[in-house]
């Protein structure tokens, strides 16, 4: 009779020991999703925690050197994806996965939902540019939808402050993140809408992970902004993020401040326009007084005024025309005066007939004058002219010596004669 | 869906917009004196206009809450986190 193989006996640790090894290489590294749960964080950095679902759950622990790339903060309820070894801790016994790296479960989900989210309502013509209003230029009642705390809302009233120190805003508190926070958002936008004051509407966020910016890729968000009947303006995390809302929105703010500077210029800007406008519209009217003035002072210097040749030309149909109709004036002037002039010229021709003969008696008489003083008559009744050798009338005895040449006129030739002697 | 707002403000814009024309007239083509004094007062009177428009409003920063089912507005006080 054989005595039973003594059956191996394995301590605690050894058996262990062998589980963890066929663990280890049986399984190895792996990626497991799961609802993150019994949440701790130690002192030393260390995380630990549980991953379940509905039927199992496993332990898990994250160990502070492996925590550098991690992007999100986990937290009981959360849905992850974990990559790790699978092994047992030999202490306790337990089963469990050390995490490597830890991301959101379904960030490959989320794309994919943001996707197919962007494709419908593209399809459905929500993003097309001629659904983008302009801004108004002068929004005086802007509505901001955005969590009453935090950076995004404290940035953008510092903006606005600055930009235009007297503006009318209206911040409609939301939370930005978590479960509700799309129908907040929504909802917020349905409201200030409501108001009916608002000129334009500013919903956005500050940055944060794909995660905490969800909100902005949820359908009910983007279904508010399309329907809203103000401009809307989406600002949501930073240069980089894009989200649904953006697609949607009138204009899409790279951040926050961003958002409020494209909301409204500042208003010096606004106030050096309308000075300049004002220079402007004076400028031209100067501009044309100034032209007035220069034709007033080139005509006055203009040719026409100096050139007597264009001033004749110029004025040359003129004087015809005038001549034309003072000779018609004067044509008719003629007519009526007609009978008093040629009564005035009988008349002119009897002065004239009197006048001539008057003057014929005067002639008569001064014809008789000189005929008495003409010489030739004193010569004829025997007296006669002597004149010496210069030709002088001789008077006086004094005016000759003897045997000096004298010439004697007679009515009939002339005598000479030599001075034998002269007394009184 | 995008129905216009009915209390919407044109003034300011249209007003900004027909100075803008006021002045390219004035300042391109040839228009006679009494046009250009028409142009000019019309303008100024764009210029007092969106002045004053500028400085309506009064600086007023509220918050929107809903009390008993409406829409109210209440000062803003910055909270904190």
């Amino acid at each position: 009779m054989n005595t039973p193989a003594k059956p191996e006996v394995f301590s605690v640790t050894a058996i262990t020991r062998r589980i963890r090894f066929l663990l280890e290489e049986e399984i190895g590294s792996v990626w497991i999703e799961g609802e993150v749960s019994n949440f701790t964080q130690a002192g030393s950095g260390h995380i630990y925690f549980s991953l379940k679902d509905e039927n199992a759950q496993i332990k898990a622990a994250f160990f502070r050197g492996s925590q550098t790339g991690l992007k999100i903060q986990p937290a009981n309820g959360m849905q992850v994806r974990v990559q790790g070894e699978v092994t047992l801790y030999e202490k306790t016994g337990n089963c469990q996965i050390i995490v490597r790296r830890m991301e959101a479960a379904g960030a490959g989900a989320l794309q994919e939902a943001f996707e197919k989210l962007k494709a419908k309502l593209e399809a459905e013509g929500l993003f097309s540019p001629e659904r983008k209003r302009p801004l108004p230029v002068l929004p005086r009642h802007i509505g901001i939808v955005t969590s009453p705390t935090g950076a995004a809302i404290r940035d953008m009233l510092n903006v606005l402050g600055r930009r235009f120190p007297n503006l009318h805003i209206v911040i409609a508190p939301v939370r930005v993140q978590g479960e509700g926070a799309a129908a907040e958002i929504a909802a917020a936008i349905g409201d200030l809408n409501k108001l009916e004051t608002m000129d334009v509407i500013i919903a956005g966020r500050g940055g944060g992970s794909i995660e905490d910016l969800w909100a902005f890729n949820e359908e009910v968000v983007a279904r508010a902004i399309a329907a809203s009947g103000v401009p809307v303006i989406s600002a949501v995390g930073h240069e980089t993020d894009f989200t649904i809302a953006d697609f949607v929105a009138d204009l899409r703010a790279p951040t926050p401040s961003a958002a409020a500077e494209l909301v409204i210029d500042a208003k010096e800007n606004f106030e050096n326009l309308l000075v300049q406008r004002q220079r402007q519209l004076a400028r031209s009217l100067e501009t044309l007084f100034l032209k007035l003035k220069q034709r007033l002072v080139r005509a006055e210097h203009s040719y026409v005024f100096r050139e007597p040749r264009s001033l004749v030309k110029n004025y040359a149909l003129r004087v015809e025309h005038l001549d034309q109709s003072l000779r018609q004036r004067l044509l008719r002037a003629a007519q009526i005066r007609h009978q008093q002039t040629d009564a005035l010229n009988m008349r002119l021709s009897h002065l004239a007939q009197s006048v001539f003969q008057s003057n014929r008696q005067r002639v008569r008489q001064m014809d008789a004058q000189l005929r008495a003083l003409n010489p030739h008559a004193v010569l004829d009744r025997g007296y006669s002219v002597t004149r010496g050798a210069d030709g002088k009338v001789i008077r006086d005895f004094r005016q000759v010596k003897p045997g000096a040449a004298l010439a004697t006129q007679l009515a009939r030739g002339r005598v000479d004669s030599t001075v034998t002697g002269a007394q009184p | 869906m995008k129905t216009e707002k009915k209390n919407e403000e044109p003034g300011f814009e249209a007003a900004l917009k027909l100075l803008e024309k006021i002045v390219s007239e004035m300042e391109g083509s040839e228009l006679s004196l009494d046009e250009m004094m028409a142009r000019f007062e019309e303008g100024g009177k764009l210029v007092q206009y969106c002045s004053a428009r500028l400085n309506e409003v009064e600086k007023k920063i509220e918050k929107l809450v809903q009390k008993g089912g409406k829409l109210e507005t209440v000062p803003f006080e910055a909270e904190k986190e």
